[in-house]
């Protein structure tokens, strides 16, 4: 074995998974996550540790993959994060611990990401369950949504002794990871439902079909007798061009189309649910999520292509999703902007009109600014356009509730180290307060809260 | 689990059912929607409320089979239960926000064309509870699609039925009724009109001419009714607004309706039909429980 390398992870052939919605990474087995764990030199000062936002022992828990006690492994894990199985899959590990390692400056760095979702893998497999508190104190906690940002708040409240309910808006919990992230990334059954399981089994209540805002409103919760509430409702509002067209039939958010996929699974023959798959789709956006539903689009038959404004260099996905991307077949139209969709005359999509761009000089982001190239323009043969320009938070709660303050992007205003928000009890974490963000951040998001919580309940 | 009270069939495509939802009994108003799901494979599937009993904690739903999830829904009798049952979604009717007073002042026409009927009732009753009296006019194709037509009675102040075929009422479009009361004399200042896009379309065309301010209730197809997915945007007034969070109600007058109509086909083309039937059977609707 080469120590300089990280031991390489089996996976599902590219033109094989490019037909199913199977899981691409198959993981480590046994052997694999020994020898991998052996590479970990286990720092003093370990840097892979600082890179984590819920700061995992991670040399800790590898040393004892190496020792075969994974038991013990899952247990250092789930001290800092009640979601490891999920986490293991989808952070983006090389930009957060990977990418301080040590091994790294030499060679490549440690697959702290594939190890983590063995530990927490081999632990479902073997019915280990995290640690329950042991005595209740009875005091009742709201918590607002079940992503990551509120099913970790919960799971470390419940820990802590509280009574937590969390209130979900749509039928089924777990937010974004439910509708949002495919299956072949991370399996619903499996993996999602299990973490679900997890955070119950430490006494945590989940609510469905309740729409706060809607449903009720913050202060009917603590009418209720819920004593504190944490928001974690997300960012789920998409956005739109605003090019002519794009009201056209065969023209979607990719969060209807990913929610119709994964949350109503409507690829399942036996679900009642319809998804208009298209035969030649186009992606327009080049984060993670276009990626999932261009990966999505391709697993349902269509041709597809990744229509993005900038090079390659600032494509805002993780470079593994481009990687399995262009493995599997989605062809990228980098440096093309779309500007207007072509609709026949039954308003159905006839193809987009784009127009190739370069890139000019840096904006307020630091990125360099794409201006069009002059009489580039051309038509992309498509009949199903997908827009994945990036999601809002959602106004239902902020607009019904007097005394939170939001920014001009209707985030929730809350203070990082705890979620505390402008209203007194309420606290806040994720994108519904950062905007848009990654899993991990917003579970980061969710233990602040919780800590929050827990001092403001303690000292009342 | 949302239990079934109550199930009656309307029509032979019709159902009203009494269903179990004491939160949602508890908060709901006029003009706001749910969302039910028949079972865990179902589909979600938006209907205006028809009416609610808070101390009960039931809400009354109405709806047409029109596709294959709806049709099994009406398959469901008293006792049975709901998958999932979610709401109250959208905004309540902009017309109870405003001051009794102003409403009692006001000569207000409720049209209702088909199952439209059942979201205009709690909104029809809601006024009677106030003490304003509104005229309605109910329209069906023929007289075995005339609904709710005792309750509407009960809280209309003149109610005037009509069917395109003449086997019941008067005889012709909705859109006749409205233009033979104006010849007859009668005029409003404010018309509510809920029922198919086409029908709500020249109800619009006509009102428009006759300057009568005119709310229209959409229902397009939908997914979350939360704001998430953008399955049910629509134009109004040159804007794109999505019919979940900032309807259902909207100025008719505004609202682009051919672009709606053609956003209801989204699962009904041929192509669309041929795929889906061939993937996944015979699934191939937008169950927005409105069009005929």
């Amino acid at each position: 074995m080469d120590v300089l390398k990280k031991t390489p992870v089996r996976e599902q052939d590219p033109a094989v998974r490019a037909t199913n919605f199977e899981e691409v990474c198959y993981g480590y087995n046994d052997e694999e996550a020994k020898l991998e764990a052996t590479r970990c030199i286990k720092c003093k000062n370990p840097r892979c540790v600082q890179g984590c936002p819920v700061k995992i022992n991670i040399p800790g828990f590898i040393a004892e993959v190496e020792n075969g006690n994974i038991e013990a492994a899952y247990q250092i894990i789930s001290e800092s994060s009640a979601l490891p199985a999920i986490c293991g899959r989808v952070c983006p590990q090389e930009t957060q611990c990977e990418s301080l390692c040590v091994r790294g400056i030499k060679g490549e760095a440690i697959s702290i990401g594939k190890l983590e979702r063995y530990v927490a893998d081999w632990a479902k497999a073997n019915n280990i369950l995290p640690k329950k508190a042991e005595t209740s104190n009875g005091k009742k906690v709201a918590v607002i949504g079940s992503g990551p940002a509120g099913l970790t708040c919960a799971g470390d409240l419940a820990k802590l002794g509280y009574d937590v309910t969390i209130f979900e808006a749509l039928h089924e919990p777990g937010g974004v990871l439910t509708y949002g992230i495919p299956e072949f990334r991370l399996p619903k059954e499996k993996v999602v439902a299990k973490e679900i399981e997890n955070v119950k089994s430490l006494g945590v209540k989940i609510e469905c079909n309740v729409v706060i805002g809607k449903s009720m409103t913050i202060d009917q919760l603590f009418e209720e007798g819920f004593e504190a509430v944490f928001i974690g409702s997300g960012a789920g509002l998409p956005k739109f061009m605003g090019i002519p067209g794009e009201n056209a039939n065969g023209v979607f958010s990719a969060n209807e189309y990913l929610t119709r996929n994964n949350l109503m699974k409507a690829f399942r023959e036996e679900f009642d649910t319809p998804i208009h798959a298209g035969s030649k789709v186009a992606v327009v956006g080049g984060g993670n999520v276009a990626m999932d539903a261009a990966r999505t689009a391709l697993r349902l038959g269509a041709k597809t292509y990744i229509v993005y404004r900038r090079s390659e260099e600032e494509l805002p996905a993780r470079a593994e999703e481009v990687h399995h991307a262009k493995e599997e077949g989605i062809n990228f139209q980098l440096l093309t902007n779309p500007t207007e969709i072509l609709v026949d005359e039954k308003g159905w999509v006839s193809g987009m009109k784009c127009v190739r761009m370069e890139l000019g000089e840096p904006d307020a982001s630091g990125r360099r600014r794409p201006v069009e190239v002059p009489g580039s323009e051309f038509v992309l043969d498509v009949d199903t356009v997908i827009m994945s320009l990036g999601t809002s938070p959602n106004p239902l709660i902020s607009s019904t509730t007097e005394g939170l303050e939001t920014n001009k992007w209707k985030c929730i205003v809350a203070e990082e180290s705890n979620g505390q928000t402008t209203k007194e009890g309420v606290y806040a974490g994720g994108d519904a307060v950062t905007g848009a963000a990654t899993v991990i951040l917003a579970m980061e998001a969710g233990k602040a809260g919780a800590r929050g919580i827990h001092e403001f309940l303690s000292n009342k | 689990m949302y239990r079934i009270t109550k199930a009656e069939m309307l029509t032979d495509i019709t159902a009203l059912m009494v269903v179990e939802a004491p939160r949602v009994a508890k908060y709901c108003n006029p003009g706001q929607f749910i969302i039910v799901k028949l079972d865990e494979k179902g589909e979600r599937i938006p209907l205006t409320i028809c009416d609610y009993d808070r101390e009960a904690g039931t809400v009354t739903i109405v709806f047409q089979a029109v596709g294959a999830s709806t049709k099994k829904m009406l398959e469901l009798k008293a006792g049975d239960a709901f998958h999932d049952f979610v709401g109250p979604l959208g905004c309540p009717s902009e017309l109870i926000e405003k001051p009794v007073d102003e409403l009692k002042k006001m000569k207000i026409c409720f049209i209702a064309g088909g199952v439209g009927v059942a979201p205009v009732y709690p909104q029809v009753k809601w006024m009677k509870e106030h003490g304003v009296d509104v005229d309605v006019i109910i329209g069906a194709r023929t007289k075995e699609l005339v609904i709710m037509e005792e309750e509407m009675k009960a809280v209309a102040g003149n109610l005037y039925v009509t069917t395109d075929d003449g086997s019941y009422g008067r005889s012709g479009m909705v859109t006749k009724v409205l233009e033979d009361l104006y010849a007859e004399g009668k005029k409003y200042d404010q018309c509510v009109c809920i029922g198919p896009v086409i029908m709500m379309k020249f109800v619009c065309l006509l009102t428009k001419k006759l300057e009568l301010p005119t709310i229209v209730s959409m229902n397009p197809i939908m997914v979350d009714g939360t704001g998430m997915c953008g399955a049910c945007r629509l134009t109004v007034g040159g804007k794109v607004k999505f019919a979940c969070v900032d309807g259902p109600e909207f100025d008719g007058h505004l609202v682009d309706f051919d672009e709606s109509m053609k956003r209801q086909q989204m699962y009904k083309t041929e192509e669309g039909r041929a795929m889906l039937k061939l993937k996944e059977g015979d699934t191939m609707h937008g169950g927005c429980g409105h069009c005929e």
